[in-house]
């Protein structure tokens, strides 16, 4: 009997816990505090943005609704919650901006939250100097102003070393030549923080960002048409358009790679937070559904589905956790650890998203059934910063392997 | 019983240690005065052998014995899940007769659940005990049984009624294990250890005075005992590392922990040896091909997931929250580990992996991996099985329809 006999902390013995080393300052709970706020967002987002609103807004040319992102703004100091106090923020950090994109992502919010406060706000905070961060941030705080980060040319490439726009010094100035594509929200942005090089440099050498009017001249914005509704993209044409220098440009990537880690994990957050509702429908239909006279969710063909399902989806909910404490407390290993999250968190939303059309049969490939706006919302995710593919080969990079 | 605070508890086992502690004491000697005492099993009852301490207080006391590398009560093995189960529903004479012995590790015991027909429906045994006057004869095969070949005592799960429905008319035993009508033959697996046995009783002999709880609680009974099991015998410690420390208690000990932990060798191969992986991938020059790094760096986000999703499970536990999905998911999760691990290995290995023994790669060991994980997703519950009490017990998805509620004579059987 002892092979039944055998307890769990055996079997998980080398993988639990002699492998790595004890991990002292991340945390693996949330406090109190964290959970009140997570319970404020749901609320909100399950008021502000049920399935009729996220169908309405997607098919809006802007994507979002200005009253929500007002209230969101006002009411619960999203845009601002990781920005410190002295530029207009909330003061909080990683965990507290994980929390909220993982609840935007399970209610699929249609507004420009990734792009503002993810991507643009921590590109500032990273590269800015003191004056710019003093001079931008607090509009992107209170919500007045949106922007975005163009680091995508139409190579498709997250990596910055693929960057092809050039920025020419001009005066104190630059002038941008070059074209960006799949900018999230770059149709809408008041301002843009624009990733390019110095002339006549390859590879990792002459990075740095740059801010840009969206309504400067030489800036040619043009919406694309995206495969999912609830994430607007944009192309954006630069024709010699003056911009100015985020920070200092010994800095190189640094400060973009630093951002783009940063998202990956943000990103990862929203993908379980999506997965979530996704699975949650699908286990809720399994014990309504009846064929054959019982509730195909007694099937084990779909329970089993389920439990696997439920596992995946825990898995890549702790690599996000992780990776998002890590890097709250800037331990030396988290930007391994967001590549690590973006992969778990990828495969499994577009597994389950797939899964959950599967359990829901014929009906879950209608338009009028919910479920494909997550799934599109996966998939869209998924290739969004890189492919699992690409974020794998990096974490081994960035462990030394 | 008062409430106790840890610093007294601390002052009093360290007080107590440090009139007793002899490490050139024989090993049986010391754990009777440990018995004796109580602090051997300082959460037991007063009554028997323990001192009535809440179990949050155990871990204070261990650290006490583990500071001057005193020796505790023994804990290899099924003892404990035997204790346990004796202390809840033993009579008094079994308690006397059997735990100090369990304690002190003068008694080996096993326990006697699985049978070949079997398996993951373990209320479906078919060893029968029969009632004869004052004892009981015993007819029937266990399977999977650790130790049994130098076990004294076995935990026995045998069916006393034919015509109640399955879970009704079973019932549970001490069987003798030294005795004619018990035949114990090794069982050797597919990795070529021979971990276990398989156990046939003819007409063995069960005295009426060692049936453990009523004739017919044979199942209640023996969920007792899983539960233990699963609670890892309520969280006590692996003994500790006694480095240089020298004496004939720690002789003694050594010998002990070889005996109970022979069965064990290839445990760790059964999990994958993850810790290997990236040397493995350096050494092979795996690390080059941009196939295999994609197969590794899958493996790393698995097992580091599965690390973090334990620790999470365990972080919610120590705040009070209530237990979320994440704490089922363990098992599970240690045998996609596993499998993924060997798949790695094996990949990296290249054609070496052809190779087995002493002159394989690792000594052996990549071989021995992939021939001991497919143990993983079966021992201690199937995959399946753990998918449906996952799907059952955390999502709320209904069990499916039954066909073994009657009469057990009229179950289908293998």
């Amino acid at each position: 009997m002892d092979l039944v006999a055998e307890n769990i902390s055996r079997a998980m013995s080398v993988s639990d816990e002699s492998q790595f080393e004890p991990a002292r300052r991340i945390q693996f709970a949330f406090t109190d505090e964290q959970e009140q706020f997570r319970a404020a967002i749901r609320r909100f987002l399950q008021e502000k943005s049920p399935p009729t609103e996220v169908r309405r807004l997607m098919d809006t040319a802007t994507g979002y609704d200005p009253e929500i992102w007002r209230q969101l703004s006002e009411q619960l100091a999203l845009p601002g919650i990781h920005i410190p106090e002295q530029y207009g923020g909330a003061g909080f950090g990683m965990v507290e901006l994980c929390i909220v994109t993982e609840e935007m992502g399970r209610a699929l919010l249609c507004a420009p939250y990734f792009s503002t406060a993810v991507l643009a706000t921590n590109a500032i905070l990273n590269a800015g100097t003191e004056a710019q961060k003093s001079s931008l941030l607090p509009d992107l705080a209170s919500g007045v102003r949106l922007a975005a980060l163009a680091v995508t040319e139409p190579n498709g490439q997250w990596d910055p070393q693929a960057i092809e726009l050039v920025a020419t010094p001009v005066a104190e100035d630059f002038l941008l030549e070059g074209a960006k594509s799949y900018v999230v929200d770059g149709h809408v942005a008041d301002l843009l923080v624009v990733a390019g090089r110095a002339p006549g440099t390859a590879g990792g050498e002459g990075l740095a960002l740059f801010t840009v009017r969206a309504d400067a001249s030489g800036v040619d914005r043009r919406l694309l048409e995206s495969m999912d509704a609830t994430r607007k993209i944009a192309r954006i044409e630069f024709h010699g358009a003056q911009a100015q220098l985020l920070g200092d440009v010994n800095d190189g990537a640094k400060p973009l790679v630093r951002t783009l880690d940063q998202a990956a994990i943000a990103l990862a957050n929203e993908m379980v937070g999506g997965a979530q509702a996704v699975f949650d429908a699908a286990v809720n239909y399994a014990k309504l559904r009846v064929q054959f006279g019982r509730t195909i969710g007694s099937f084990q063909a779909i329970k089993h589905k389920c439990a696997d399902m439920l596992l995946e989806m825990e898995l890549a909910k702790s690599a996000a956790y992780y990776a998002a404490q890590a890097a709250a407390a800037d331990d030396p290993e988290w930007p391994a650890l967001a590549c690590l999250a973006k992969a778990a968190a990828s495969e499994m939303y577009l597994h389950i998203a797939a899964e959950c059309i599967q359990i829901h049969g014929g009906i879950g490939f209608t338009w009028d059934h919910d479920t494909h706006l997550w799934f599109k919302r996966a998939k869209s995710s998924q290739v969004f910063l890189g492919q699992p593919y690409y974020h794998r080969e990096l974490l081994l990079q960035r462990w030394g392997v | 019983m008062s409430k106790v605070s840890e610093t007294d508890v601390r002052a009093e086992v360290r007080a107590w240690l440090a009139a007793n502690w002899d490490p050139e004491m024989s090993l049986v000697a010391w754990r009777n005065k440990l018995v004796d005492s109580g602090w051997g099993m300082p959460h037991w009852p007063e009554a028997w052998y323990g001192r009535g301490l809440p179990l949050g207080l155990v871990r204070a006391v261990e650290e006490e014995f583990a500071r001057i590398g005193a020796v505790g009560v023994a804990k290899s093995g099924v003892r404990l899940l035997a204790a346990a189960t004796l202390l809840e529903h033993g009579t008094d004479r079994q308690k006397e007769r059997f735990l100090r012995r369990i304690l002190t590790g003068e008694d080996t015991w096993c326990q006697l659940f699985s049978e070949p027909g079997s398996g993951s429906d373990l209320a479906g045994a078919t060893t029968r005990a029969d009632l004869h006057g004052d004892y009981w004869l015993i007819n029937g095969q266990k399977v999977w049984t650790t130790s049994a070949h130098h076990a004294d005592h076995g935990l026995l799960l045998a069916r006393t009624d034919w015509d109640a429905p399955k879970h009704e008319g079973l019932s549970y035993f001490v069987i003798d294990i030294k005795q004619p009508g018990v035949d114990v033959q090794p069982l050797k697996q597919m990795n070529g250890h021979a971990s276990f046995n398989q156990v046939f009783f003819t007409d063995a002999h069960v005295p009426a005075e060692n049936l453990v709880g009523r004739i017919g609680e044979g199942w209640k009974v023996a969920m007792t005992t899983l539960a233990h099991e699963r609670r890892g015998a309520d969280g006590l410690s692996a003994p500790a590392k006694r480095g240089a420390r020298t004496g004939r208690i720690y002789v003694e000990e050594r010998r002990e922990l070889e005996t109970a932990n022979q069965p064990y060798t290839w445990y760790p191969q059964r999990a994958g040896r993850v810790d290997l992986i990236l040397d493995r991938a350096k050494e092979t020059g795996a690390n080059t091909d941009p196939h295999v790094r994609q197969e590794i760096a899958k493996l790393m986000i698995l097992a580091k997931s599965a690390e973090w999703t334990a620790r999470r499970a365990r972080a919610a536990q120590q705040q009070g929250r209530p237990q979320g999905p994440e704490g089922s998911l363990g098992k599970l999760a240690a045998s996609h580990v596993a499998r993924a691990a060997a798949h790695v290995h094996t990949l990296m290995t290249g054609a070496d992996a052809l190779l087995t023994g002493p002159g394989s790669p690792r000594d052996g060991i990549i071989a021995e991996i992939l021939v001991s994980v497919p143990a993983i997703s079966i021992a201690g519950g199937t995959d399946e099985i753990q998918r449906n009490i996952i799907a059952e017990r955390v999502l709320g998805l209904p069990k499916e329809p039954r066909f073994d509620t009657g009469p057990f004579r009229q179950v289908r059987k293998n």
